[in-house]
């Protein structure tokens, strides 16, 4: 059976004034019906740039992208615009970081709402409105026949984010992308949109996939994760694996990184020297080489590839990964 | 590291502080009766959502927000009765570290000036003293100041602009530091870094920290005791390692409950709190927290409560706390 979306080598780069960034650099992925994939990397990693280019948004102008990405089998990189407005809402759709700024301002959100059920499914304005009043339900939205006459500005962050959830489930897409869905919302609020996200994904047994910084927001939720540096997967694993058998030096840094509620205060953390390479001219060997306290020669002058290990699933670029560890000296 | 510090005369005192805004006919309570010390040597974190007025707390301390009514102590001078010249000299002693650090820095200075601007100011030492102390400044927040001190901010990344407000909030000696929000901005292996050399800078001029976020996990790993604000008033106070693993009051439970770690094996006790904070133009009588408590009760729309000790060191604002049964 096909997977739901395969993506091979895919690259991006953007013309510049000093010259092409490679913002992606030969990433690969599948997704099944029904799963979560997270990706997870620092700001430059590459993250963004990834779910945008799977999508199709990123500017023709400036972006060359290379490789393929392919959803049910069709190939769908570099196509046409109306090709890919056939996929847009009703089979992807995609969840921004930004609630403030994605919802147009001067719009009801209920016009925002209806605008693409009735473009996508050709229902009537009735129909539209009744849709959408359930689907305002769906995200817990309160009081929503008062809500739908809303305009955005009248609305809170998390209100404002569940709009914008309402607004892509609305034709039931296959694949939901979620790149940053809760960065700036409060803690008690992020809970809650993740949760909705979790429970409305297993409702309608959708795919999705969830681009974070934060490695805490997928850990619970993610069947599978990415870890990207500087445009490059460095690790891909279940989700338990990586946690517990990671092999790449650059995911163990990310992970002692994180202050923890479970550590007792003042706990040291690790801390990685330095910072991400320019992408204009990234280094010829590992990315990561030049902050990796295990890096040797070989690291500064070859370029891993990813590789499979020893847990089904599992694969990382290392030429010197991480001895496998027992779950009991990581916890 | 220093646990909960001995009780000493505190460093800071602040009593009963409120600060409203007013818009139009509007009065926004932004905060409302907070009250807590901060000993020599101690970090105190404080920590709520948006909105809950913890930046307010911290830029009324320093004296930037005017507070309505209350009292802060800093050592023995009152504060909220100093004049613009008392202000100035106070400001030596206290000093803010702000959220956004490319922001706070002035663009076209070279980042060996800015260090140094302090101290000019004061006019503290010969102006060859003067840039040798901020040079060793940089040097101990990690910039090489023979490389880096003639250059301008935007040359730095996010991570290295908070290391220079860092050394230019430190160059002369403050004894209390307010951080506002400082590693939010940052990518989490910075973050670390920035931690890191908060924790080393306190050590080695023993300073007193007020640090403000809205990260639990952050603001667990800076502090020795930690508060958490709801909008405008005070939940609960306590030793870091006890308010996290056993709050008494039903908003940090909540909060904590909300709080992703980065661990699949990580047991989430759902307290899912439902909808979002009410406004603090008009916010709720009594228990501010009533309207979202799980188990509010009539006295909680009627009484406010007052924060009370329940075990030492650990004050809590709730009529029926998590454990008292």
């Amino acid at each position: 059976m096909t997977p739901l979306l395969e993506v091979d080598d895919l690259h991006v780069s953007f013309a510049t004034p000093r010259g092409a960034v490679r913002a992606v650099q030969g990433v690969s992925l599948s997704l099944e019906q029904g799963t979560t994939l997270g990706i997870v990397g620092e700001s430059g990693s590459g993250k963004t740039v990834l779910s945008r280019a799977i999508m199709g948004l990123l500017p023709r102008h400036s972006a060359t992208q290379t490789g393929s990405v392919r959803y049910q089998g069709n190939e769908i990189l570099n196509a046409p615009n109306d090709e890919l407005r056939q996929l847009w809402g009703t089979h992807i759709a995609m969840v921004f970081q930004d609630p403030m700024t994605s919802l147009n301002p001067v719009l009801r959100i209920g016009r925002q709402i209806t605008e693409t059920l009735r473009i996508h499914l050709d229902l009537t304005k009735s129909e539209a409105k009744e849709t959408a009043l359930s689907l305002l339900m769906q995200v817990g939205i309160p009081s929503p026949v008062e809500r739908f006459n809303a305009y955005p500005g009248q609305l809170s962050g998390g209100m404002r984010q569940r709009v914008m959830i309402a607004i892509a489930l609305a034709c039931a897409p296959n694949l939901l992308m979620a790149d940053e869905p809760t960065t700036g919302l409060d803690v008690t609020v992020q809970a809650q949109i993740l949760d909705l996200l979790s429970t409305l994904q297993h409702e309608r047994q959708m795919a999705m996939i969830l681009v974070t910084h934060d490695l805490g927001v997928v850990a619970t939720r993610a069947d599978e994760i990415i870890v990207m540096y500087a445009g490059n997967v460095v690790e891909r694993a279940p989700t338990n694996v990586l946690f517990t058998q990671m092999s790449m030096p650059y995911t163990e840094a990310l992970l002692g990184s994180m202050p923890r509620i479970s550590y007792p205060s003042h706990t040291r953390l690790l801390s990685i020297d330095g910072r991400p390479p320019d992408l204009l001219s990234p280094p010829a060997g590992c990315p990561f080489a030049p902050r990796c306290p295990y890096a040797q020669g070989k690291c500064h002058r070859e370029k891993p590839t990813l590789v499979e290990g020893a847990v089904p699933g599992h694969s990382y670029a290392c030429w010197f990964p991480l001895p496998i560890r027992e779950k009991a000296a990581t916890s | 590291m220093t646990g909960p510090a001995a009780p000493a005369a505190p460093l800071l005192t602040v009593d009963d502080l409120h600060v409203s805004f007013t818009k139009g006919h509007a009065t926004v309570q932004a905060v409302a009766g907070v009250s807590f010390t901060l000993s020599e040597g101690e970090t105190l974190g404080l920590v709520g959502e948006s909105g809950c007025g913890k930046s307010t707390t911290g830029r009324a301390i320093i004296c930037v927000d005017k507070p309505t009514s209350g009292k802060i102590l800093f050592g023995d001078t009152e504060l909220t009765t100093l004049n613009r010249s008392e202000l100035r000299t106070l400001r030596t002693q206290v000093q803010m570290i702000f959220q956004d650090p490319v922001s706070s820095l002035n663009p076209r200075r070279r980042v060996s000036d800015i260090v140094a601007e302090p101290l000019n100011i004061w006019k503290i030492g010969t102006k060859s003293e003067r840039r040798d102390t901020a040079n060793a400044m940089l040097d101990s927040v990690g910039i090489d100041p023979l490389v880096s001190g003639s250059r301008r901010p935007q040359e730095f990344s996010g991570g290295q602009c908070q290391r220079i407000s860092i050394a230019r909030a430190l160059v002369l000696h403050p004894r209390l530091l307010v951080c506002d929000e400082i590693v939010s901005a940052l990518d989490v292996s910075v973050q670390a870094q920035i931690l890191n050399l908060l924790e080393d800078l306190k050590a080695a001029h023993n300073l007193t920290l007020l640090f403000i976020a809205h990260d639990l996990a952050v603001v667990k790993n800076v502090s020795d005791r930690v508060a958490v604000m709801y909008l405008g008033r005070l939940c609960e106070i306590a030793p870091s390692d006890i308010l996290y693993s056993a709050p008494a009051h039903h908003y940090t439970e909540a909060l904590l409950s909300s709080a992703v770690e980065p661990d699949p094996e990580a047991t989430r006790t759902p307290v899912i709190l439902g909808g979002e904070p009410p406004s603090p133009i008009n916010p709720p009588s009594g228990c501010r927290f009533r309207t979202r408590c799980p188990r509010a009760e009539p006295r909680c729309a009627e009484e406010v409560p007052e924060l009370r000790t329940i075990a030492p060191d650990h004050q809590v604002a709730c009529h029926f706390p998590i454990g008292s049964s």
